[in-house]
């Protein structure tokens, strides 16, 4: 029995609709996976080593977390619209002045999906003294994996994440205990 | 009389043409006039979106961070800015994730492209298999239909069994 031409069309073109729908459904079964990784990989925690970032101050500066090794840094976000925010933000102030004199320990203080005037006007209200600056694209927030604002992070010298606080600080007692243990 | 009514008629017409262009002039003078309505910005804040509150477009959304973000808008406008720079003011700050659609580049390229191709292949595999359904022989439809159980083999050769005694019987 003889094939008609038609059929032998169909018969070859199938294994590249067989290949292309497979290739289709792996695709987009990988794009649905990474997706759900990356959505339950939680929060970070203490022991992480804590994500690089650059930062542009407010003033200008830039400040790279890589380049503060040796440094106790504390890592604040923030915005000007978050009431809990305002909780804090005396006490981070006071803290700061009682540490920045000594050199090896800095704040800095990152304002999430707020507006240059709004947050300018916010750090002025509450005299903040310590490096500050607009989270560019929100890379900082999702670099942290932040849930929402206030969280702190306070990272060792190695560049270790040793504390995390996911709610304002209630006083500057507390913000000691989380910064005294890494400076002995 | 005839005169009378179509100058009345003509009166009509030129009262409700100014009437009609009344509110024109009145939007005109609004957005001229150097303050910045609330239409204005939610114009350019509905196809925004704020990080914060996720799925509540920016002109709607009553959180105080959204009404930080419209009050930098209309300052924006104010300043003369057209709506895609503000967009992308806002884009260059926070991230695509401010869109309403993200923008056609790199990956998101898929969102386009595969809703449209899916439909083609949907629609080639559709065609396929009503043509695959056409090809079906009559015959062996009908077979199927008459006695399911029976092999079309078999049939055949009762068929012609019959025929032959038939022909027998008439001669």
């Amino acid at each position: 029995m003889n094939q008609s031409p038609a059929t032998t069309n169909v018969s070859q073109s199938r294994p590249w609709g067989k290949i292309i729908a497979w290739a289709a459904l792996l695709l987009l079964l990988t794009i649905v996976g990474i997706g759900l990784i990356k959505a339950q990989r939680g929060q970070l925690a203490v022991g992480d080593m804590a994500p690089n970032f650059t930062l542009t101050t407010f003033d200008g500066q830039e400040i790279s977390l890589e380049a503060l090794r040796g440094k106790v840094v504390l890592l604040n976000i923030w915005a000007s619209w978050c009431v809990p925010c305002k909780e804090e933000a005396d006490d981070l102030e006071t803290a700061w002045r009682l540490y920045r004199d000594r050199g090896d320990v800095l704040f800095v203080g990152v304002a999430y999906s707020d507006m240059d005037t709004k947050a300018k006007a916010y750090l002025k209200s509450y005299n903040t003294t310590y490096p500050n600056g607009p989270d560019m694209g929100t890379r900082i927030y999702q670099l942290y994996r932040a849930t929402g604002v206030p969280e702190t992070y306070v990272i060792d010298r190695t560049g270790k994440l040793v504390y995390v606080k996911f709610s304002p600080f209630q006083s500057v007692a507390e913000i000691q205990a989380a910064i005294e243990p890494l400076l002995k | 009389m005839k005169n009378r009514t179509s100058f009345f008629l003509f009166t009509f017409a030129v009262l409700m043409l100014c009437l009609s262009a009344l509110p024109s002039i009145a939007l005109a003078q609004s957005s001229s006039g150097g303050e910045v309505t609330d239409d204005e910005v939610n114009t350019v804040a509905k196809d925004l979106y704020c990080p914060v509150c996720e799925n509540i477009p920016l002109d709607v959304c009553p959180t105080k961070a959204c009404a930080d973000w419209r009050d930098e808008i209309r300052l924006k406008l104010n300043e003369g800015w057209t709506k895609d720079q503000i967009k992308q003011y806002f884009v260059d700050r926070f991230g695509d994730r401010v869109l309403g659609a993200p923008p056609a580049r790199g990956i998101n390229w898929l969102v386009y492209i595969l809703p449209p191709v899916l439909i083609l292949v949907g629609v080639y595999v559709l065609y396929r298999a009503f043509q695959s359904w056409r090809q079906i022989p009559p015959l062996q439809a009908e077979e199927f239909t008459a006695s399911p159980t029976q092999a079309p083999q078999s049939q055949d050769e009762y068929m012609k069994k019959l025929e032959e005694q038939l022909k027998a019987s008439d001669r």
